[in-house]
């Protein structure tokens, strides 16, 4: 029983942490169909941003988790007005490819400011273990959880209550509608790289606090695939709860059946699943009426 | 209000469609815009209201001025703000979105954030059923119901002109009179100056306050409602033959003899 509440609350950090790297991606792809590869590279950015500001210029964590949100809106605004807006029109595989070229692009400034090495973080959450029904978890994974509730829920509130939100859900359904009600499609786009820079930095951040910052921190990302292809590429509920059954298929698999195939049972699990739906467990189906 | 003169629109640099259209729509007046399919009534809208630019189409000659503002070269969202608020062909609802959200949408370019959110039930009073489906998926909706949606997000925006473009489109035809109705209700209760595109002439000369007739990219005939209903021409190919849907392909072969004498 004690490892079983081991293994969830570890799997709830992880999944909460996946599901705010793959929140952004689904968000891009349902706003432009652009897939993006530069993602995990969105978490590196954010683990060494925070790095930088609390362990290299001793800011306190909370205003440290400020500006590397800042700087995620900026970093956001900037890759789409210099890299993706000059691209519009063109085919979306192009686009594509771009953001490939960005994932180098962005691991090679951060190796430029920060060296390969990897680095201890010192932890700006202390670890302090806690104990929970019998499981002794460490305070930073739960705070991790508790962060990645509170964004995951700020999000949903904006997409379905505020205008903007509102605004960004219908360029995904219906371009040309949306611009003749006045909505501007570069700026929602703008938004939506922007939005996804923050969610995956705090992701990147909260990994990083866990593990300690490196290039490793990139590969995280792409474990975002089996995520949004489970939740529905299209979907942000689907990003949040397939973060949190990957998270914790992860762990239960690495816990009780053995460490190795802790990757490969959620590929298989999403095998089956696809099976059933296609479109992920929330995505979109095509709707037809007759 | 809004004036076109000669305005030429080509698409991706080569396809002329609209070539030398001019027409008129004074303030507070319905202004029937009728033409067969490809006569370019839709591109006649997107020119005014910016949206040829994604579909890689341009004003190349000729110009647009409303309120006495040029607007040919300003972007849709811009134009919004101006006024002006086309409702596309074939409703081009939010379909994953609720009724509600597709109406917040509409308001999207208001400021008086309060106040547009009164407006929606503004919007229910013309339109009780939409009320009735409020947190519905608007993809799931009626035809008739999503043109009323259609309608309604462009009542949020509070525009000074509202253009539809063919609302009659697929509808059954109590629900076109339903639909007219409302449209002419909207013109004398909110004072919104209104374009109608439309297929339908005899329903369109019903409401209008004066008529054009384009073909081929250009006008070929205008007049008030009646002396257009005693106009040969238009008696025979625009109400006698439009109400007989089944003679369709001898109506086109009529109708290229005629226009041909039209532009001669
Ligand atoms: N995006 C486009 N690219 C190229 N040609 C177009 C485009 N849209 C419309 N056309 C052409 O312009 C002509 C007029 O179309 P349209 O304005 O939609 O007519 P209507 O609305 O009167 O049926 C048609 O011949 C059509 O094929
Ligand atoms: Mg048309």
């Amino acid at each position: 029983m004690e490892l079983f509440i081991q293994l969830t609350l570890t799997g709830l950090t992880n999944g909460a942490i996946l599901a705010l790297a793959a929140l952004g991606f689904v968000l891009i792809y349902k706003a432009s169909d652009v897939i993006n590869f530069a993602q995990g590279e969105f978490l590196l950015i954010g683990g060494y941003v925070v790095y930088g500001m609390v362990a290299q210029f001793g800011l306190a964590w909370p205003l440290g988790m400020l500006i590397t949100i800042a700087i995620a809106i900026g970093l956001g605004a900037v890759v789409e007005r210099l890299v993706l807006r000059p691209l519009i029109g063109e085919p979306i595989i192009s686009v594509i490819m771009v953001t490939i070229g960005l994932s180098s692009l962005l691991k090679a400034i951060v190796s430029t400011i920060w060296g390969n090495q990897p680095k201890a973080f010192p932890p700006f959450i202390p670890s302090t273990p806690v104990n929970i029904m019998g499981a002794t978890i460490g305070a930073d994974r739960l705070w991790a959880i508790v962060i990645a509730i509170v964004m995951l829920g700020l999000f949903t509130f904006f997409f379905r209550r505020s205008k903007e939100g509102i605004a960004m859900r219908a360029v995904a359904d219906d371009q040309q509608a949306a611009l003749s009600m006045g909505i501007s499609v570069k700026k929602i786009f703008a938004w939506a790289w922007s939005i996804a820079a923050i969610s995956a930095s705090i992701g990147g951040a909260l990994v990083a606090n866990i593990v300690g910052v490196s290039q490793e921190l990139s590969h995280f990302g792409l474990r975002v695939f089996p995520v949004v292809i489970l939740g529905g590429l299209d979907s942000i509920p689907g990003a949040i709860v397939g973060g949190i059954i990957i998270g914790l298929l992860e762990t239960y698999t690495g816990g009780y059946v053995g460490h190795g195939l802790n990757q490969v049972a959620p590929f298989a699990i999403l095998i089956l699943i696809l099976m059933v739906r296609p479109y992920g467990l929330f995505g979109q189906e095509i709707i037809e009426r007759v | 209000m809004l004036s076109l003169n000669n305005i030429e629109v080509i698409y991706n640099d080569v396809i002329l469609v609209l070539k030398g259209m001019s027409m008129e729509v004074p303030e507070g007046k319905i202004v029937g815009l009728l033409g067969s399919n490809g006569a370019g009534k839709s591109t006649t809208l997107k020119a005014i209201s910016g949206l040829l630019k994604p579909e890689d189409g341009e004003v190349t000659d000729g110009g647009i001025v409303f309120k006495g503002e040029k607007i040919h070269h300003m972007d849709a969202s811009d134009i919004v703000r101006k006024g002006i608020f086309q409702v596309m062909e074939g409703r081009r609802v939010f379909e994953h979105l609720t009724t509600e959200e597709n109406l917040i949408a509409g308001g999207y370019t208001r400021s008086d954030g309060a106040q547009a959110r009164a407006d929606i039930e503004m919007v229910y009073e013309y339109f009780p059923r939409l009320k009735d489906r409020r947190h519905q998926t608007a993809g799931y909706l009626s035809g008739g119901e999503q043109q009323m949606l259609a309608i309604g997000r462009a009542l949020m925006a509070k525009p000074q002109l509202m253009m539809l473009d063919e609302p009659s489109l697929g509808l059954a035809p109590l629900l076109v009179q339903e639909i007219f109705e409302i449209i002419k209700r909207i013109n004398q209760e909110q004072g919104t100056t209104i374009l109608l595109v439309e297929q339908n002439a005899n329903l369109t000369l019903g409401v209008a306050d004066y008529a054009y007739i384009m073909e081929s990219g250009r006008i070929v005939l205008d007049g008030y409602p009646d002396d257009l209903r005693a106009n040969a021409d238009v008696r025979e190919f625009y109400l006698g033959l439009t109400e007989v849907g089944s003679r369709k392909s001898y109506r086109e072969v009529k109708h290229y003899k005629r226009r041909k004498r039209w532009l001669s």
